[in-house]
C-alpha cells in the first residue's frame, strides 16, 4: 500500500522503506502538538511548584468520578478505532464502518461530558479568574481557574476537531472510499485520536488527580 | 490521499498547463507559484518595516519635530507631524514584528525553502501541495491582521516585538487593549502558517527526494531550511501556547503572568525565548545554507568541509534550544542560572566559526566570479562575522550588564539580521530570480545597489555600537531627556540620514526588480553554470518541475572538478562509471 | 578612548576590563577575518582559462578552527564568571551595606531610606521621588520591587542594570568612588512615559549624606 502511493507521488528513492506522505506529515505534525502541550504542561508545574502557591485538593472543587468515568469513555473510543483500523486492514468494511461510528459517538460524548462538567462548574462559581466564594476556599484560585480552563479547554478542542475529521473518515467510508489496500486516512486519523487520547490521560492526572 | 492523487493529477497537466487564472496565480498549489506569492507579500512587509524604521530613526535624531511632510497621522499618532511617545512605542513594536515575522522570516523560510526543496530535491512539488496553498494564505491574513491593527482605537501593540507581560497583559498600563490583542491573533494565525510549512517542508525533504539525492548530497541550503523547518515546528507551538495565555489574561480573567493573583511575569519572557531563541537560528540558518551555495558556485570550488557544515549547522540548532536565557540575564532569574546560559551561549560561537572559517577556505584558491550575488555572499560573510564577534560581548553575563537594553544590542541584532540575513536574501533573490521569472536582473545595477546598501548599511548600524557603550538605551523616545545622552545626539543624526540613504539606496533593487520581470534579459537554463537540479530545466519551470524525473550521481558542489573539461559538473550528469540508480520514470504514469 | 561613560562603582572597571579584552580578542578575529576576505577575493579573483583548486576540505585545518574558538569562549565565559556572581549572587552581597529600597511605578521611582536608625521598616523611614542620594565610599544595597509593569535599574555610571519583576523583590548593590550628581534610568520598554522615567543619583560625601539623612528625617 505504502508503495502505490509513492508510486503516484512520482518518486523513487527506495520505494518500501518509507512511510507515505500522509503518515509522516501527521507524525511531524504530533511532534508539534507535543512542544504544544509541553508548553502548557511546563507552565502549569511552574506556576503550581512557586512558592506560596496552594492549590486545591483534588475532588475538592472538580468532580473526579464524573471526570474518571469520562477518561473510560475516551479511552474506550481508542479502542474502537484501533478495532476500525484492523478490521479494514482484513479488509472488513462493516467492522470499519462499526467502529468509526462507535469512536465518533464515543468522541463526541466526552465532549458532551465535558461541557456538562464545564457548565456545572460555573454554575457554582467556578470561573477562570475564579468566583469569590471560591476564592475563600482555595488559596490559589485564580491560577488554579486559570490553568484548569486552559488546558482542558485547549484538549476538547482537540478532541472536537478529531470528533470533526471522524465524521469526515465515517462519511468516506460508508461510501467506500476505503480499501484492504488504501486506507491512509483511518490511519492517519488514528494517529492523531491516540494522541489527544495519550494527553488527556496525562491532563486528567495532572490536573484531577494530584 | 487526496493530496497525492492531486500531485499527481497535477503532473499530467505538466505539459499543457490549462489551470485558470485564479488557480494558476491566486489560489495556486502549485510550489513555485506559492514561493513567487510569498516573495512579493514579504517584499511589500519589508517595506512597510522599512518605513517604520524610517519614522523611528526620524523620532530619534529630531525628537518633537514635526515630520517633513506634516501632519498625514490622525491626532492619536502624530499631531501635526509630532510623534507622539504612545505612537513611538507602537513604531518600535511594528517594525521589530514586521521584520521578524513578516519579512526576513517568510522571506527566507516561506519563499525559497517552498521554491527550492523541489526543485533542488528533484520533486514535482511538496508533499502537500494544497497545504502549502492554506500556509499562505494564512500568511495573507495574518498580515492584514497586524495591518488592521493600525486602525483600531487605541493603534498597535506598544509593547516591544517582545510584548513583555504584564505591560502586554493589562490595557490600561500600555495604552492598548485591542491592537494587542489584534498582535496576538495576527500571530497566532502566523503560527499556523509555520506549522503547516514545516510539516510540508519536512515531509518532503525525508520522503520525496529522486533516486540518488542522498542525504549527504543535499545542498547546504536544503540542509539549512530542513533543520530551520524542524526548529520551527517544535518552537512556534510554544509561542503559540504562550500567547494564548496572554490573551486570556486580557479578556477572559486568567492570570498566568499577572503577580498580583500569582501569575509569574517572568514565565511570559521564558516562554518567549524558549521560542524565541530558536527562532533567530530560523532567521539566520537559512541565509547561512543559501550564501553556502552561492559561495561555493562564485568561488567555483566545492564548499570547504561540506560534513562539518551540516553538523555546524544541527550543532547551532541544538545548542538554539538551551540558550534562551542569555536574553533574560538581567530579568531577576536565579544568578545561578546565568552562569549555565552564559557557558552554553559561549558555545555557539564555536560552530559559527566553524562556518565562517569554511566559507572562507571556500574562497582560497578559487576563481572567484563577482557577480552580484556572490558579492551579497560575500557582504553576509563579513557582516554576519561582525554580528557574531559583538555577540560574544552580551554573551559575557557581567559585561551584559551594562549593554542589555542599550543600543549595542540593537546593532548586534541589525548586524546579524540585516548585515545578515538580509544580505543573503539580496543574494539569493539575485542568484534565483532568473529561474522563478525566466529573466535575468540587471547586473550593473545589482552591482550598484548592492554598493549602496553596503556602505550605507554599516554607517547606520556601526555607529550604534559606539552610543551603545556610552550607555545610550533602545526604545528611547527621546534621547535628550537624560544629560548623559545629549552628547550622541549628534551621532544619532548621523545615523538617521544614513538611514534615509540606506532606504533610498533601496529604490535601485526596486525598479530593477520590476522592471527586470518584463524587459530583463531572457535567463537561459543555467545562467550561474550552478550544479543544482533546479538548473537542468526551463527558466522558468514547468507546472510540475521535470519531465522525466530526473537521477543524481553526485554532491552540489562539484566545482572544477578535475574529471571535466567545465569548471562545473551537474549533479545529474552521468560520467562514465556511474550507473542510474533507478530505472528511468515518467512521473504521473 | 571615552566610549564608555565615567566608571564611578568599585566594580565598574571590571565590567570594563571585560569589555577591553573582550573587544581586543574580538577586533583581531574581526581583522583577521576581513582582511582574509579581501585578500581571498583580490588574490583569487576569476580570470579566463583558470580552473579553481579542487579540494573538499582539510580535516586537520577544521580541527584548528573548532578547537580554537572553543578555548577563547571558553577562557571568556570564566573570566566572566566571578564579577557576575560578586554584583548578582545576594549571597555575595558586601555586609556592611547600607539597605534602601526603591518602588517603581509608571514612570517613577520612589525610594525609602532608613532614616537615622538605618534600618528599614522602623518608624522613621522616609520616601523620596525621583532622587537616590547615597555616601561615598559605603555599599548600598536596594531592594528593587514594582507595582506595576517590568521597569529596569540602571545607572550608567555604576554598570548596573537589574529588571525590576512586579511581585519580585530583588536587590542591587553598588558602591560609588566617586561625589556627584548622576542619572538613573529606566532600562526596559514600560509604557509610554518610558523615556522620562529618569531619577538624579545624587553621591554625597560620608558627612554630607549624614548631615542629608538627618534632616530628612
Amino acid at each position: 500500500m505504502s508503495d502505490a502511493v509513492v508510486m503516484s507521488g512520482g518518486v523513487h528513492a527506495e520505494p518500501g522503506m518509507r512511510v507515505y506522505n500522509q503518515k509522516l506529515g501527521m507524525w511531524v505534525f504530533l511532534t508539534s502538538e507535543v512542544m504544544f502541550f509541553t508548553g502548557l504542561i511546563g507552565s502549569y508545574l511552574i506556576l503550581r511548584s512557586a512558592p506560596g502557591v496552594e492549590w486545591a485538593l483534588p475532588g475538592e472543587v472538580l468532580n473526579v468520578p464524573l471526570t474518571a468515568f469520562n477518561t473510560f469513555i475516551l479511552i474506550c473510543s481508542s479502542v474502537t478505532m484501533v478495532k476500525a483500523f484492523a478490521a479494514i486492514e482484513s479488509g472488513d468494511q462493516k467492522g470499519l464502518r462499526l467502529y468509526l461510528v462507535a469512536t465518533v459517538v464515543l468522541g463526541a460524548f466526552f465532549v458532551g461530558v465535558q461541557g456538562f462538567e464545564y457548565y456545572k462548574l460555573i454554575e457554582e462559581g467556578f470561573l477562570p479568574h475564579c468566583g469569590e466564594e471560591l476564592a475563600a476556599l482555595v488559596p490559589s484560585c485564580h491560577l488554579y481557574g486559570s490553568t484548569f480552563y486552559t488546558m482542558t479547554g485547549f484538549h476538547g478542542t482537540h478532541v472536537s476537531i478529531g470528533v470533526l475529521c471522524m465524521i469526515w473518515v465515517t462519511v468516506k467510508a460508508f461510501r467506500g472510499k476505503y480499501t484492504q489496500g488504501d486506507h491512509g486516512g483511518v490511519e492517519v486519523i488514528g494517529l492523531y485520536w491516540h494522541f489527544v487520547d495519550l494527553v488527556w490521560i496525562l491532563l486528567f492526572t495532572i490536573v484531577y488527580l494530584i | 490521499m487526496a493530496t497525492v492523487e492531486a500531485v499527481a493529477g497535477q503532473m499530467a497537466h505538466a505539459h499543457h498547463d490549462d489551470r485558470s487564472f485564479l488557480r494558476r496565480y491566486i489560489f495556486s498549489t502549485d510550489h513555485k507559484m506559492i514561493g513567487i506569492q510569498f516573495l512579493f507579500a514579504c517584499l511589500f512587509f519589508l517595506l512597510v518595516g522599512g518605513l517604520l524604521a524610517m519614522l523611528i530613526r526620524w523620532q530619534v535624531a529630531f525628537p518633537g519635530k514635526p515630520l517633513p511632510f506634516g501632519g498625514i497621522f490622525p491626532e492619536t499618532m502624530a499631531p501635526n507631524g509630532i510623534i507622539l511617545p504612545e505612537f513611538y512605542n507602537a513604531l518600535v513594536t511594528m517594525h521589530g514584528t514586521f521584520m521578524i515575522f513578516f519579512a526576513i522570516m517568510p522571506l527566507l523560510v516561506g519563499v525559497y525553502a517552498n521554491y527550492l526543496i523541489p526543485l533542488k530535491l528533484g520533486a514535482p512539488d511538496m508533499a502537500f501541495p494544497r497545504l502549502n496553498m492554506m500556509s499562505f494564505w494564512l500568511f495573507v491574513s495574518s498580515g492584514i491582521i497586524m495591518l488592521a491593527s493600525f486602525f483600531v482605537e487605541g493603534g498597535p501593540s506598544a509593547a516591544g516585538w517582545t510584548v513583555y507581560a504584564p505591560l502586554s497583559a493589562v490595557p490600561e498600563y500600555s495604552g492598548v487593549s485591542a491592537g494587542q490583542q489584534l498582535w496576538i491573533v495576527s500571530i497566532v494565525f502566523f503560527a499556523a502558517s509555520s506549522l503547516l510549512g514545516s510539516v510540508n517542508y519536512i515531509t518532503t525533504v525525508i520522503n520525496m527526494r529522486a533516486p540518488g539525492m542522498t542525504l549527504f548530497r543535499m545542498p547546504l541550503s536544503i540542509w539549512s531550511l530542513f533543520i530551520t523547518a524542524i526548529l520551527a515546528l517544535l518552537a512556534v507551538p510554544i509561542l503559540a501556547g504562550a500567547l494564548v495565555m496572554l490573551l486570556f489574561d486580557q479578556t477572559i480573567g486568567t492570570t498566568f503572568f499577572l503577580p498580583e493573583h500569582g501569575g509569574q511575569p517572568l514565565l511570559w519572557q521564558h516562554l518567549f525565548w524558549f521560542f524565541g531563541h530558536p527562532e533567530v537560528y530560523i532567521l539566520i540558518l537559512p541565509a547561512m545554507g543559501m550564501v553556502s551555495d552561492i559561495i561555493a558556485n562564485g568561488s567555483r570550488k566545492p564548499i570547504f568541509g561540506y560534513h562539518s557544515m551540516v553538523f555546524a549547522i544541527a550543532g547551532i540548532a541544538f545548542l538554539g534550544w538551551i540558550v534562551w536565557g542569555h536574553h533574560m540575564f538581567q530579568s531577576g532569574m536565579n544568578p545561578l542560572l546565568g552562569t549555565s546560559f552564559m557557558v552554553s551561549t559561549m558555545a555557539i560561537a564555536v560552530p559559527t566559526a566553524i562556518k565562517v572559517c569554511n566559507w572562507l577556505a571556500t574562497m582560497w584558491r578559487g576563481n572567484i566570479q563577482f557577480h552580484t550575488p556572490m558579492l551579497n555572499a560575500t557582504a553576509f560573510v563579513a557582516m554576519f562575522t561582525v554580528g557574531g564577534l559583538s555577540g560574544i560581548f552580551m554573551a559575557s553575563n557581567s559585561l551584559d550588564i551594562f549593554i542589555h537594553d542599550t543600543y549595542f544590542i540593537v546593532a548586534h541584532i541589525h548586524y546579524v539580521l540585516f548585515g545578515g540575513s538580509l544580505f543573503a536574501i539580496f543574494a539569493a533573490i539575485y542568484f534565483w530570480y532568473p529561474k522563478m521569472f525566466g529573466r535575468m536582473m540587471n547586473e550593473t545595477w545589482g552591482k550598484v545597489h548592492f554598493a549602496l546598501t553596503f556602505v550605507f548599511y554599516n554607517l547606520v548600524f556601526f555607529p550604534m555600537h559606539i552610543i551603545g557603550i556610552g550607555g545610550h538605551m533602545r526604545r528611547i523616545y527621546d534621547p535628550t531627556q537624560y544629560t548623559f545622552m545629549q552628547p550622541m545626539q549628534p551621532m544619532n543624526r548621523f545615523i538617521t540620514i544614513s538611514a534615509f540613504l540606506l532606504f533610498v539606496s533601496q529604490i535601485p533593487f526596486v525598479i530593477n526588480f520590476f522592471w527586470s520581470l518584463f524587459k530583463g534579459k531572457k535567463a537561459e537554463i543555467n545562467p550561474w553554470r550552478d550544479n543544482g537540479l533546479e538548473w537542468t530545466v526551463p527558466s522558468p519551470p514547468a507546472h510540475g518541475n521535470f519531465e522525466i524525473t530526473p537521477t543524481v550521481y553526485r554532491g552540489p558542489y562539484e566545482f572544477s572538478s578535475p574529471e571535466v573539461d567545465e569548471d562545473f559538473l551537474p549533479q545529474t550528469t552521468p560520467l562514465n562509471g556511474d550507473r542510474r540508480t533507478a530505472p528511468e520514470q515518467v512521473p504521473g504514469d | 578612548m571615552n566610549w564608555l561613560p565615567p566608571a564611578l562603582s568599585t566594580y565598574a572597571a571590571d565590567i570594563d576590563r571585560i569589555f577591553y579584552v573582550i573587544l581586543v580578542i574580538t577586533g583581531i578575529i574581526f581583522v583577521a577575518v576581513e582582511v582574509t576576505l579581501i585578500v581571498f577575493m583580490i588574490k583569487y579573483r576569476g580570470r579566463e582559462g583558470r580552473k579553481a583548486y579542487y579540494i573538499e576540505g582539510n580535516t586537520k585545518a577544521e580541527v584548528i578552527w573548532t578547537v580554537t574558538p572553543a578555548i577563547i569562549v571558553l577562557a571568556l565565559a570564566f573570566a566572566s564568571q566571578d564579577v557576575w556572581s560578586r554584583l548578582k549572587n545576594p549571597d555575595r552581597f558586601p555586609s556592611d551595606a547600607l539597605t534602601f529600597s526603591v518602588e517603581a511605578k509608571q514612570f517613577e521611582w520612589n525610594f525609602t531610606y532608613p532614616g537615622i536608625d538605618g534600618v528599614l521598616g522602623n518608624g522613621d523611614d522616609f520616601t523620596i521621588r525621583n532622587q537616590l542620594h547615597l555616601p561615598v565610599g559605603q555599599p548600598v544595597v536596594v531592594h528593587t520591587s514594582s507595582i506595576d509593569v517590568i521597569h529596569s535599574f540602571f545607572i550608567p555610571v555604576f554598570r548596573i542594570k537589574q529588571d525590576i519583576v512586579p511581585g519580585m523583590v530583588i536587590p542591587v548593590w553598588f558602591e560609588a568612588t566617586e561625589t556627584g550628581e548622576f542619572e538613573l534610568a529606566c532600562a526596559e520598554l514600560c509604557g509610554l512615559g518610558h523615556y522620562r522615567m529618569r531619577a538624579r543619583v545624587f553621591v554625597h560625601s560620608q558627612e554630607d549624606f549624614a548631615s542629608w539623612m538627618a534632616e530628612q528625617s
